[in-house]
């Protein structure tokens, strides 16, 4: 198959699709308030995208122009909070996954308690963060560096668990202590599993700020979703929803690039 | 005393009454039993058995991975406590370290000494030019053949200059091809640093090819059977009548063990079911 042929079988169902939805909502079948047709939530969608105010050189960078509609605007937010509700979570879970992996006394200290609050889905924790951090960002933040320490925390132990200890004797052979040991053999090695415990992490603060920013926050693509709705703009609804999607894949491709260049080392096809 | 030549001088490595038993959760396993060894430094020692015969445990214990439970090991004149690194190792399975480059991996041992940097980079240099490196410097290992591998690990052990190397079966992975040249390209470094060498290997064409003396092991518990001295000039060459007559009589020392390893796995099937 040619490189047109496949692009125009990888487009045919998705255009199908669209199509069939487009006359669906025209032809009044449903109530636009239902289901919007495509070409009004692709409508919407770009003026959601584009400044709300026409550029004035007077009041600063075209950049920041450019980036002044509202889902620029809600899509950093949310990003921000993903950024910073992470670094918290795992920059919790990476030293203590370290310590638990490598060191069997704070394994037996720490995993009863861990097991006990792994089972709760970050979501239940949602009453007791406002009860404690009041509404605002700080439950927000709290939920997500919650939502991305467990998988972070679980795959370093397990990471560090799984060095192959060739590698252990290799190095004490060659004259290695204890701490080169951790921080050039077991961290690196561990890598592999961390990096997956990264990618989760994210994938789960990533649904976790759209339902932190539903409830607790006023602003962000999930604050703006609910908001839409409430105004019955389902056009926008969809619209907001498409721009999550493209959020996530986008996070995703990122931290998939970021993983292929952290672990050029490693077997190809473990990657 | 012990049935070795007077070589003259401290040995390198001096075993006495060395044993070792792994206990484990179905009962203890002699692995081995009463080795007296003397290894002359600068020597070139094959240990020779069937697998199973403890050969690999008895280089763990010189390299001090795992101690002896009976005897003595000696390395230069003092009891052996831990890994060191004037005994550097050369693992089978290579043991590079996949994360790090071919030249990172060369200057581990030497970053782990603090070496000066300008140290550093000319020793790497030096090793990655005499085993034919260079150009590959900055791959990482998994893009390397296993005889590329194996002179990366022989290039890491190397650079910390030990006076003695044990290598723990370090060719048996490759193919015959690769294997001589690499077992060519080892008795040149030897020849050249005149390091002391300790090969465990089950080949017994590799040992009478590479050794000054092979040592042959009995299997279960591994105690030395027989040392035999290969007084070939090299290089070698492995169809003359010399080197046919020496792999006649330890194909012979080696196959008397593997039978007593095949009845042992026979009677082990026929205790347990299989898994």
């Amino acid at each position: 198959m040619g490189r047109t042929a496949r692009l125009a079988s990888s487009l045919l169902v998705p255009v199908v699709l669209l199509a069939v939805w487009e006359g669906v909502s025209r032809a009044g079948w449903v109530s636009p308030l239902v289901l919007p047709p495509p070409t009004a939530v692709a409508a919407r969608w770009w003026a959601y995208l584009l400044p709300a105010r026409p550029y004035d050189a007077a009041s600063g960078s075209w950049l920041l122009w450019a980036l002044s509609g509202e889902l620029p605007q809600d899509a950093a937010a949310s990003l921000l909070r993903i950024a910073i509700g992470f670094t918290l979570g795992a920059s919790l879970a990476l030293p203590l996954g370290l310590a638990m992996g490598a060191w069997p006394l704070a394994h037996a200290l720490l995993n009863p308690v861990l097991q006990i609050l792994r089972p709760i889905p970050p979501i239940a924790f949602i009453p007791l963060a406002i009860l404690w951090f009041g509404l605002g960002s700080p439950p927000a933040l709290f939920l997500i560096a919650l939502g991305a320490f467990f998988p972070v925390l679980m795959n370093t132990i397990a990471g560090v668990r799984a060095v192959d200890s060739i590698y252990l004797r290799a190095a004490r052979n060659l004259g290695a202590g204890q701490w080169t040991l951790f921080r050039r053999i077991v961290i690196p090695a561990a890598m592999p599993f961390v990096l997956t415990g990264v990618r989760v992490g994210i994938g789960v603060a990533f649904i976790v700020v759209i339902v932190a920013e539903m409830i607790a926050v006023n602003s962000g693509l999930g604050y703006r979703i609910l908001e839409a709705r409430e105004y019955f703009w389902s056009d926008k609804v969809i619209a907001g929803m498409i721009s999550i999607g493209l959020c996530g894949l986008g996070i995703d491709v990122g931290m998939s690039r970021l993983n292929g260049w952290l672990l050029r080392w490693h077997r190809r096809e473990e990657r | 005393m012990n049935g070795l030549p007077d070589r003259g001088g401290e040995p390198a490595i001096r075993l006495r009454g060395l044993g070792k038993v792994f206990r484990g959760e179905h009962g203890a396993v002699r692995a081995l039993s009463g080795i007296d060894l003397d290894i002359a430094a600068g020597e070139f020692v094959c240990v020779l058995g069937p697998s199973g015969c403890g050969k690999s445990t008895l280089l763990d214990t010189i390299a001090g991975f795992s101690p002896p439970t009976e005897g003595t090991v000696e390395v230069l004149g003092r009891p052996v406590s831990g890994p060191g690194p004037e005994r550097a190792m050369v693992f089978q399975e290579y043991a590079l370290f996949p994360w790090m480059t071919v030249e990172r991996n060369v200057a581990f041992g030497l970053e782990v000494a603090r070496a000066a940097p300008e140290r550093i980079h000319r020793v790497v240099n030096g090793l990655l030019a005499r085993l034919g490196l260079g150009e590959f410097r900055r791959r990482f290992p998994r893009d390397l053949s296993g005889g590329m591998r194996q002179r990366v690990a022989i290039a890491r052990a190397l650079a910390i200059d030990p006076p003695m190397l044990l290598m723990d079966e370090p060719f048996g992975a490759l193919d015959a091809l690769t294997r001589r040249s690499l077992q060519n390209e080892l008795l040149r470094l030897w020849a050249e640093d005149r390091k002391t060498v300790v090969f465990v290997t089950h080949g017994i064409e590799e040992s009478i090819y590479l050794a000054d003396r092979v040592i042959v092991m009995t299997y279960r518990p591994g105690t030395v059977k027989r040392i035999v001295e290969v007084g070939l000039s090299r290089p070698r060459d492995a169809s003359s009548p010399g080197f046919n007559r020496l792999e006649g009589e330890l194909t012979a020392l080696v196959m008397a063990e593997e039978a007593r390893h095949q009845a042992d796995e026979v009677g082990r099937i026929g205790d347990v079911a299989p898994r």
